[in-house]
């Protein structure tokens, strides 16, 4: 608002006057009319009425279009299948399940245990680069060693772990749906129970 | 003519019966003389166009040489009516305005144009979006000259509308009475970006996919309501419940994120984004029509008024 050079004797008061403040706002919405006479007051209750239907009927349409876009059922890759028996992975890196499952197989001295091939930044599939022994993810450079564990790029934390266990033939089961992770600052969760097969 | 034909045809049932041939040679020679007649004149109307009805039926101003029948051509013409009827001459200027926002609204004609044409082979699903795009490059007539003006135009519009964005900035036009509109222009910036990005998952190709799921990675840290944001999780937020979920319509990038992004990019986009330009376009001249600078006439300017 731009200020008059001159100012007039009762500039401030006019001033508190225009500047809308929400509680007046609010004390306008919400009180009654002053001067209480009965056919004014019914008609302002009814138009209240109207109002405050039409704004909550249109209130719960805009929340079933939003909710319209939350599938119940979805069709996507199973997230738990077998990988076959412990004894068909050597030492090191196997991408053999990379394109099928999006999961890479791992042995180490340790174990067996299953990395799930999603990089950490922002979500792409890293490619394994044998000549140098690491991860590199295309998209924004992110590296990580044999075992997922971040040492470049902008990725904040280790590759998560897919659950694996063995069922009742000795095959390795591989569960998508939970993942063992290792937060920057916080505890591993690599050694729980479930991330990785001791063989 | 219709009544040509009335007044004729009564004629020659007025012509006695059994009166032999003669009678009706005679009126059917005076049918052709009328005809003949008739031709002349119409034919001599021909010779002032702007008098027949067809003429004043489209054109309905008198076409004269002067400002006020000018202003009355623009003003009764839908698409020309949306020009001002005057304008200051120094703000029309291609080195104040860059016409970036001309160009701008062209470049989304032609992408609405060509888009619309791109539609008609191209299906939204999975396997088939990528084929339909190796035989729109390849097979359809034209079909590559259309995907690559697609593409040419959408990358040259977010360059013209940033460079819009950008000149509106540098003369300052963004301040009172345009906030409103500056407002407007930057929600338009941002319907551009977006259709900008949900069109480059449509080819389905490994640039878009790992776009889009870069992209909609990005939502997964949206406060609140993505899971791995801030106070998401609280919230009960899981990558089946999230902003991303909604996005996509599932927890991977997959059939239901192309059609999607196809519905967003080729229906709701647009409407949304016209609509907006609708506003404006009209704000621009309610807000007193492109800011410029004040109209400056100089004594050597100054000339008996002419004649137009």
């Amino acid at each position: 608002m731009p200020a008059p050079s001159v100012e007039p004797a009762d500039a401030v008061e006019r001033q508190s006057a225009q500047k809308p403040r929400l509680i007046d706002a609010l004390r306008t919405l919400f009180s009654k009319p002053r001067e209480p006479e009965p056919e004014r007051d019914v008609i302002s209750r009814r138009r209240r009425f109207v109002t405050a239907s039409v704004l909550g009927f249109l209130g719960v349409n805009f929340l079933m279009f939003l909710r319209f876009f939350f599938p119940r059922a979805l069709f996507e890759p199973k997230t738990t299948f077998k990988i076959g028996y412990p004894s068909d992975f050597g030492f090191g890196v196997d991408t053999r399940f990379q394109s099928k499952y999006r999961i890479w197989v791992v042995r180490n001295t340790e174990g067996i245990f299953v990395i799930y091939a999603v990089c950490t930044h922002l979500g792409c599939t890293p490619d394994w680069k044998p000549s140098e022994n690491k991860f590199k993810c295309p998209c924004h450079g992110s590296g990580y060693d044999s075992e997922g564990i971040n040492f470049e790029g902008p990725a904040p934390r280790p590759m998560d772990r897919a659950h694996v266990e063995l069922d009742a033939d000795g095959q390795i089961v591989v569960d998508l749906s939970r993942l063992y992770k290792w937060p920057k600052g916080e505890r591993s969760q690599f050694n729980d129970p479930g991330a990785i097969i001791r063989v | 003519m219709a009544d040509t034909d009335g007044k004729n045809g009564g004629q020659s049932q007025q012509a006695p019966p059994g009166n032999g041939k003669r009678s009706t040679l005679a009126a059917l020679l005076e049918d052709s003389r009328a005809i003949r007649q008739r031709a002349i004149e119409e034919i001599k109307a021909l010779r002032q166009p702007q008098k027949t009805v067809l003429w004043k039926s489209i054109l309905r101003v008198k076409h004269d040489e002067t400002p006020r029948s000018r202003a009355l051509g623009v003003l009764t013409n839908v698409f020309l009516h949306l020009h001002p009827a005057k304008i200051n001459r120094d703000a029309v200027r291609y080195s104040y305005t860059w016409g970036m926002g001309g160009i701008s609204f062209y470049l989304y004609i032609v992408l609405a144009f060509t888009g619309t044409l791109l539609m008609f082979y191209y299906h939204p699903s999975k396997v088939v979006a990528f084929r339909d795009i190796l035989y729109l490059e390849h097979d359809v007539p034209f079909g590559k000259l259309l995907r690559n003006m697609h593409r040419w135009a959408a990358h040259l519009m977010v360059i013209t509308v940033e460079l819009h964005m950008f000149r509106v900035f540098l003369t300052g036009s963004y301040k009172a009475p345009r906030q409103f509109n500056w407002v407007v222009g930057v929600i338009l910036l941002v319907l551009t970006l977006l259709l900008s990005f949900t069109g480059y998952l449509l080819p389905d190709d490994q640039l878009g996919f790992w776009a889009v799921t870069v992209g909609t990675n990005m939502a997964r840290a949206t406060p609140l309501l993505g899971h791995d944001g801030p106070f998401g999780p609280q919230l009960g937020m899981t990558p089946f419940n999230d902003v991303r979920f909604g996005l996509l319509g599932g927890s991977i990038v997959d059939a239901n994120a192309l059609l999607r992004a196809y519905i967003w990019h080729c229906i709701a986009i647009p409407i949304i984004a016209s609509t907006f330009m609708i506003v404006h376009f009209w704000r621009v001249r309610k807000d007193g029509g492109i800011s410029g600078p004040a109209p400056v006439t100089l004594a050597s300017e100054i000339k008996e008024p002419r004649k137009i």
